[in-house]
């Protein structure tokens, strides 16, 4: 193919005991959409990376247009037009959007160091009106929604007008509308003749968006197929290299079972409007709603992360006063947050620490001293149970997977054995085999009489997994549906009953 | 517990509400010294402390760069010591050209700020670190150089006259402020241009900001860091000559413990310790209510020993106001 923009071949790359790719091969070609698929820590993020010069290659090529090229550095990459979306935010949170965006490359006015700020923010304004998109450039990032932040680093990819664009999860945190406009863009791009990379675990939208797809396992090339011509199923069978079945679990009846929480008339400024609600024993009751419909606001009100203005938490018919997450895990609450990042874990910290972290206590021995042997076995376990890919408990958490990271997360809290435990977002950036795996684990714990608030943008991850289904729009409560009443098109009419259409 | 979550939308708290609580203060002070002390509010005092503001301020200056990038320089009490000490060699023992001599100065300055900045970059040692081996570094220096004994400038007079001489006064007579002060003025403007208007000030915050993401974003940032460093250490070498001028002499044993001073002023200020927060002006606000204070406790007889427990005892409080207003949501 003459057209072929980018072709990697014989790629690989180690870091201290994991080999994360061992025959790397990717084949791009201008104009077209082209999807990278596998399980969490298939390498994908590591392939991409050595496209853009963040990590050096071991071995293997590199041929860009034909020419044999090294990058060794984000900016070779950028120099030759190869541009990404890192699957984690990178982004300085006190920096207005228009200098995120241009950092690195700022526009100078007359003398050769001085910043012409204006044309930043006017550069910015047009990108945003193209992308249809309402942020001013002149709002500090740090103040952004997570799905804002995102939105503003596809705007910081977009603006180099590169002829390679790598897109590493990209609608992680995005809500539909948001992900109509990015597809809008991407079509648009790849008339233009720009060659996408778009990874991503949603595989349904790999059917609208994607023209081929390359699938790798376990750091190797598996194969690259059209779009058109395979299944979804047969995708997912080519990450996994078995065949996943999803038998729909049964819905308990737990509408008599005692209440466990209760939440009274929540205030907390303008992102919770008294919210009321009750969550039974061995429940799961799904929260749904649009971004920003404040629902992680909720979640971390009753975690005790925010001051709230007035309300009541109510815990197992007692009044619960709880003012800060400490509060919150000694009533026996427990929180997943949906910003892994800067919230979920101690990223410089091993697995073992962090499965041990929020229980240390069960740990403790004489004096203080931590039972080492204890959080080892303990560690030991959850990355058995939850199938987390690590070399071993002492690796660092900042290296593992995206996905691998959430499942670390979630064996934490499973370690601090709370009754009541809020995932938020659980299922964002993990793959189709550990979503099953993460969802079996929901419906086991609820089983055990553990009672569940799960909040997720998906719908069809709601309507699976709920006994109940919440939802919230603007703060607000806006209905309560019973499982067996609930449907995406009843939840989307309640999630967009907006004040001012009232 | 080791819980934590941070909360959400408070990353980001604009540090203007510390600079006007900083200001604040500085105008209690003001009024609370000139009640308590009718010799408070004498023009000769005021030029006291604004002439004690001048060497403070300018080291806050450049200590501003550096904690913004979320580093720290403890080193720049003792390399405007060794600037100062050079400047001396220079003019006086080698009788050359007092121009030609504050020159090598700030030199001297920069280029115990590029070290610093060499060694962190590309050595990877902590700043805190790092510059607390050049705090000890340069002051051996000075006293090597110096050899031990302070060095008068009174060869040449004309070298005085750039800290004391006064502009003002020859300009409206009778209104003699001293050079020194408006020197420190004018380093601020141009430290608060570099700081908004220049690339060099843009990656200052986003080095503290977010250091990876700027790496990420193609900033080569072990050579905008090195600038950070290397400017921080002009800024001390011009405090050295500033201080030699006023004091007419070199004083190899002077110098540290300056440092703190400066970073409190810079703290006070509403500079973040933990970086990507911070502006020139709140740095000179900070170091004019640090000056302020010792002189007005000075005035009101306070001994020297009680001085140094208030200015410590500030910082913290100031600290502790910098953690609460990013606690508060
Ligand atoms: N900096 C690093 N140090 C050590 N190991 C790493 C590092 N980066 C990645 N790895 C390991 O390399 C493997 C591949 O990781 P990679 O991030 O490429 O996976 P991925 O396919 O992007 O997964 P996900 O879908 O979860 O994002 C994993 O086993 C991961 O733990
Ligand atoms: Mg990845």
């Amino acid at each position: 193919m003459d057209n072929v923009v980018v072709l990697m071949e014989g790629i690989t790359k180690s870091f201290p005991g994991v080999q994360a790719l061992s025959e790397g091969y990717f084949e791009l070609r201008s104009g077209e959409v082209h999807a990278l698929l596998g399980e969490n820590g298939a390498g994908k993020s590591t392939l991409m990376k050595v496209l853009t010069g963040i990590y050096p290659k071991d071995s293997g090529r590199i041929l860009y247009k034909g020419q044999a090229v090294e990058i060794p550095t984000p900016k070779a990459a950028q120099d030759l037009g190869i541009s990404i979306i890192h699957q984690e935010l990178n982004l300085m949170p006190h920096l207005t959007v228009a200098q995120n965006i241009f950092i690195g490359r700022e526009p100078r006015s007359g003398l050769r160091f001085v910043l012409d700020e204006q044309q930043i923010n006017e550069q910015t304004r047009q990108l945003f009106d193209m992308m249809h998109l309402q942020l001013d450039p002149r709002d500090k990032v740090g103040d952004l929604t997570v799905a804002k932040q995102q939105m503003v680093e596809i705007a910081k990819a977009l603006s180099f007008n590169s002829e390679v664009l790598i897109m590493d999860e990209p609608t992680a945190p995005l809500t539909e509308t948001e992900i109509e406009d990015l597809f809008r863009i991407i079509r648009q791009l790849r008339e233009k003749g720009v060659a996408i990379v778009y990874i991503s675990h949603r595989l349904e939208e790999i059917k609208q968006i994607a023209d081929r797809v390359t699938v790798m396992r376990d750091g190797r090339y598996i194969n690259t197929v059209g779009t058109r011509d395979v299944t979804i199923q047969q995708i997912i069978s080519m990450m996994v290299g078995r065949t996943i079945y999803e038998t729909a679990p049964e819905v308990p009846e737990t509408a008599d079972h005692e209440t466990v929480l209760e939440v009274k008339h929540l205030n907390r400024g303008r992102s919770i409007k008294d919210v009321s609600f009750e969550l039974k024993r061995g429940e799961i009751l799904g929260v749904a709603g649009l971004m920003g419909a404040g629902r992680t606001e909720v979640a971390r009100a009753i975690f005790g992360a925010d001051p709230i203005d007035s309300g009541e938490i109510i815990v197992a018919g007692k009044k619960a006063p709880i003012k800060s997450p400490q509060d919150a895990v000694k009533h026996g609450i427990g929180y997943l947050s949906e910003d892994r990042k800067r919230f979920g874990a101690a990223l410089g910290l091993d697995v073992e620490t962090n499965i041990a972290l929020s229980a240390f206590q069960k740990f403790l021995r004489f004096l203080g001293w931590v039972d080492s042997g204890k959080t080892r076995t303990t560690a030991d376990h959850f990355v058995k149970a939850l199938a987390i890919k690590t070399p071993s408990v002492r690796q660092k958490v900042r290296n593992l997977s995206g996905g691998n990271q959430q499942k670390v997360i979630i064996g934490k809290w499973l370690t601090a054995n709370t009754d009541i435990l809020i995932f938020d977002e659980p299922t964002r950036g993990i793959d189709v085999g550990a979503k099953s795996e993460i969802y079996k684990l929901l419906n086991e714990l609820s089983s055990q009489g553990k009672s569940i608030i799960m909040i997720s943008s998906e719908l069809p991850e709601i309507l699976r997994m709920s006994h109940r289904v919440l939802v919230m729009c603007e703060g607000r409560v806006t209905g309560e549906l019973p499982i067996a009443e609930a449907t995406q098109e009843r939840i989307m009419h309640l999630a967009t009953q907006r004040e001012s259409y009232l | 517990m080791a819980v934590s979550v941070a909360p959400r939308g408070t990353l980001v708290r604009n540090d203007a509400l510390q600079r006007v609580l900083a200001f604040g203060a500085l105008i209690v002070l003001f009024v609370v010294f000139s009640l308590a002390s009718p010799n408070f509010l004498q023009f000769n005092n005021i030029v006291g402390i604004l002439l004690a503001t001048a060497v403070n301020g300018v080291l806050a200056l450049g200590v501003t760069f550096v904690i913004i990038t979320g580093g720290i320089d403890l080193s720049i009490g003792t390399v405007m010591t060794l600037a100062a000490v050079v400047t001396g060699v220079v003019i006086t023992r080698w009788n050359l050209p007092v121009p030609l001599g504050v020159l090598v100065g700030l030199l001297a300055g920069a280029a115990a700020g590029l070290v610093n900045g060499l060694i962190i970059a590309k050595l990877k040692i902590p700043p805190f670190i790092a510059t607390l081996g050049m705090l000890n570094v340069a002051k051996g220096l000075a006293l090597v150089i110096s050899g031990l004994t302070p060095i008068y400038f009174n060869n040449a007079p004309a070298f005085n006259t750039i800290a004391m001489g006064s502009v003002t006064g020859a300009i409206i007579p009778g209104f003699n402020i001293p050079n020194a002060v408006l020197l420190f003025f004018l380093a601020a403007i141009i430290a608060s241009l570099i700081l908004t208007k220049t690339v060099l000030g843009r990656y200052t915050f986003a080095l503290g900001s977010n250091e990876e993401a700027a790496r990420l974003s193609g900033v080569n940032v072990n050579a905008w860091k090195i600038a950070v460093y290397t400017l921080t250490g002009l800024f001390s070498g011009l405090a050295g000559v500033i201080i030699a001028s006023r004091l007419n002499s070199a004083q190899p044993a002077l110098g540290q413990g300056y440092e703190l001073d400066a970073i409190a002023a810079a703290v006070i200020g509403g500079t973040s310790l933990s970086g990507g927060e911070g502006s020139i002006l709140g740095t000179v606000i900070g170091a004019f209510i640090i000056s302020t204070l010792t002189n007005g406790l000075r005035i009101l007889s306070v001994p020297q020993e009680w001085q140094t427990v208030v200015t410590g005892a500030i910082v913290v409080v100031a600290v502790y106001l910098d953690i609460v207003r990013r606690r508060r949501g």
